[in-house]
């Protein structure tokens, strides 16, 4: 916490320029990407929750926007692969726009009632609109092109989401130290004491909504060209739930706490593959244990543990 | 690439070794035998069985001292029904794995999602999954067992046009499984002189289809009812069908072919007829019936290792594995390639799927005749002659 922000950033590049080389073959490279891809969904998402306290379970929505915008765009109309993610990103960012005026005057349980309909709507209109989607046995994506090359294996997608995972923390980190970001945490505290202090409440909870949306779609683009293919099961409400989990686990309103959740709530499905369908069962009682003993997710909870410590110490 | 550095590690520390030494002692190393399936989550009605004959058979070949001389190990991992998960463990088998063959892919989008992956790495896969799209394009490295919802909609059809019924509604469940049938139904109706006057839907978590089935009941056009759905929906729908008192002839698709449909219906399934692979029907098929060996040491097989019943599922996924084992007896190795042919050379063989023919514009290699027409008869299957 004391750290100054420039270290965390500087650790984080060195341990993302150095994965490549000690990583033993694709598979492991491919759980990392698959671990940023998630870490920079989850960042958006903490904005939104962990930071302004807005919850939203319907972001896998975004997600499959974004990937069948790619999907659809490049392989059914030949659209360059950019094109179709920006329009993906617009679209998602418009629908967002569109629906945060009402949905975010709603707070606590009406406000995640809203998110899910919304997210189930979404999975729902890709699983009925065969001829488009090709319904729940999905559809294959062409590789990622850009300017004439293609980003095809795993290392060059490796380097990609790298750069988005870097540029993604920096941004967030950035932001939540702006005004804008104190408004947002000062909207988390108290709505009304935030509007006493002058705040258009309903302006900032609405961008934020809208950039983690955009956000999302994009990663959700970057996913469909990277799996080669995409199922509706990518936008359902379990992967909704499963992001949340990941800002809840690393930690509410904590940036590296995102990046933990999402490398730990990705690795561990891996580790436990072995364990002959055990899997569900330990992984929901690391989930327990974890809300028992670190309520505020992992990051928070420890530097809070580690200041009094200190404070004791001294 | 990390092969290559793999490789030259390999090559440095076995440097230190006699080569001649490294060389036998790999090949006498087991064979390793990838599968990804569905085991847990909505699909684990496919993963299960396939698993646990996998692993039946498996255990049987090394019983029996294994395969030209070499174990079998099976290295299998649960996508939980997930596209991208299956994608993620196929490069799992392929990359840490190194296994030699992959079974499985339960769902048509988990084996659609491994397809690039196999065919880059040149892995030979068969899969277990039904829709037509996963040989139609032919794609090098990829076969499949079961026979696809086309043939199920055709072998109907075929039926319905034998007893003259020509006006036919559709009601097909909004799953990944309806969906495609309704697909391929479409397809194909007009093939066997079948117009299909009505087509309605039910989500597969639907309680009531009364609303569908009374439409359909006071269309006077309508000459007979094909439900294509899985699981509890189509139950359900037959349930409904008899409390309407509806006379018009129903048929079902290979979906319901398993005990748990005729408990569900109950007496409403009186008279419903519907493809099936012949496995539900081991005891009554003619005594000079080709797949009557085979189909009934697999029950009996299966049934004595898990004491339960028999699902087409467990059956498509022996003939899988049976034709690996087969092509690899041709082959005289397990040189991935030289397998491969060898698949693709898999003439008259006696599965449960069916009698299978592949060729090279071929790599399901079933006719429409691996179907059988069955009919519930007395809460029991019967074969319709």
């Amino acid at each position: 916490m004391a750290l100054p922000r420039s270290f965390g950033l500087g650790a984080l590049l060195v341990v993302l320029a150095v994965l490549p080389a000690i990583l033993p073959n694709d598979f492991y490279l491919d759980v990392a990407i698959r671990m940023a891809i998630n870490a920079v969904v989850v960042i958006g998402l903490n904005l939104l929750i962990g930071y302004t306290g807005q919850i939203s379970l319907g972001h896998a929505g975004f997600l499959g926007i974004g990937a069948y915008a790619s999907a659809i765009l490049t392989a059914n109309y030949g659209w360059p692969s950019a094109a179709a993610m920006l329009a993906g990103a617009i679209g998602s960012g418009g629908l967002a726009l569109l629906v945060a005026r009402p949905i975010l005057r709603l707070k606590g349980h009406y406000l995640a009632m809203a998110t899910l309909g919304l997210g189930i709507i979404i999975s729902i209109v890709l699983v009925n609109e065969v001829a488009l989607t090709g319904g729940p046995d999905g559809m294959s994506v062409p590789n990622f092109s850009l300017f004439g090359f293609e980003i095809a294996s795993e290392q060059a997608w490796y380097w990609v989401v790298a750069v988005l995972l870097l540029g993604t923390t920096w941004l967030a980190l950035n932001l939540i130290d702006s005004p804008a970001g104190r408004a947002l945490q000062a909207i988390h505290g108290s709505e009304i004491a935030a509007r006493v202090a002058g705040i258009d409440t309903t302006a900032a909870k609405v961008r934020i909504f809208v950039l983690s949306a955009v956000l999302t779609s994009i990663m959700g683009s970057v996913t469909a060209h990277y799996l080669a293919f995409v199922t509706p099961t990518l936008s359902d409400f379990f992967h909704s739930i499963a992001l949340v989990t990941m800002v809840v686990i690393g930690g509410m309103a904590s940036i590296y706490g995102s990046l933990l959740g999402a490398v730990l709530l990705t690795a561990l499905p891996q580790v436990l593959a072995g364990l002959e369908g055990g899997e569900t069962v330990v992984f929901g009682l690391i989930l327990i244990v974890t809300m028992i003993f670190l309520p505020r997710g992992l990051v928070p909870s420890l530097a809070l543990r580690r200041l009094a410590l200190r404070r004791r110490r001294a | 690439m990390s092969i290559t550095r793999r490789n030259s590690l390999g090559a440095a520390l076995a440097a230190g070794f006699a080569v001649a030494m490294a060389g036998p002692a790999a090949a006498q190393g087991p064979v390793r035998i990838g599968a990804v399936l569905s085991v847990t989550g909505p699909a684990s009605f496919l993963g299960d069985p396939e698993l646990k004959t996998l692993q039946l058979y498996i255990d049987q070949v090394n019983a029996q001292g294994g395969l030209l001389g070499r174990k079998l190990v099976l290295v299998h991992y649960d996508d939980g029904g997930e596209a991208g998960k299956a994608n993620g463990f196929t490069k799992r088998l392929l990359d840490n794995d190194h296994v030699d063959v992959i079974i499985g892919g339960s769902t048509t989008g988990s084996t659609m999602a491994m397809i690039p992956l196999v065919d880059r790495a040149q892995v030979p896969f068969i899969s277990l999954a039904g829709g037509v799209e996963i040989v139609e394009p032919v794609k090098k490295w990829v076969f499949k067992t079961p026979y696809t919802d086309r043939m199920a909609a055709e072998r109907v059809f075929a039926d319905m046009k034998q007893r003259g019924l020509t006006k036919v509604a559709l009601l097909s469940e909004t799953s990944g499984f309806g969906i495609s049938g309704r697909k391929q139904s479409k397809l194909v109706a007009a093939k066997y002189g079948i117009t299909l006057v009505a087509d309605e839907t039910y989500g597969p978590k639907d309680t009531d289809v009364t609303a569908q089935l009374t439409k359909i009941k006071s269309n006077p056009a309508v000459q007979a009812l094909f439900v294509f759905g899985f699981g509890q929906g189509p139950a359900l729908v037959t349930k409904n069908y008899a409390q309407l008192g509806m006379k018009m002839p129903l048929y079902q698709s290979h979906g319901v072919a398993s005990e748990g449909f005729i408990k569900l219906a109950g007496a409403a399934a009186e008279g419903v007829r519907l493809p099936s692979a012949p496995l539900l029907i081991a005891d009554k098929l003619p005594a000079g019936d080709p797949q009557k060996k085979v189909v009934e040491d697999y029950v009996t097989a299966y049934t004595t290792k898990y004491h339960e019943p028999v699902s087409g599922f467990g059956g498509d996924t022996y003939t899988a594995f049976e034709i690996w084992v087969d092509a690899v007896k041709r082959a005289g190795s397990f040189d991935k390639a030289k397998v491969r042919d060898a698949i693709e050379q898999t003439k008259g063989f006696v599965g449960i799927s069916g009698i299978v023919n592949m060729s090279p514009t071929d790599h399901m290699g079933l006719d429409v005749s691996a179907a059988r027409l069955l009919e519930i008869h007395n809460g029991t299957w019967t074969l319709v002659k």
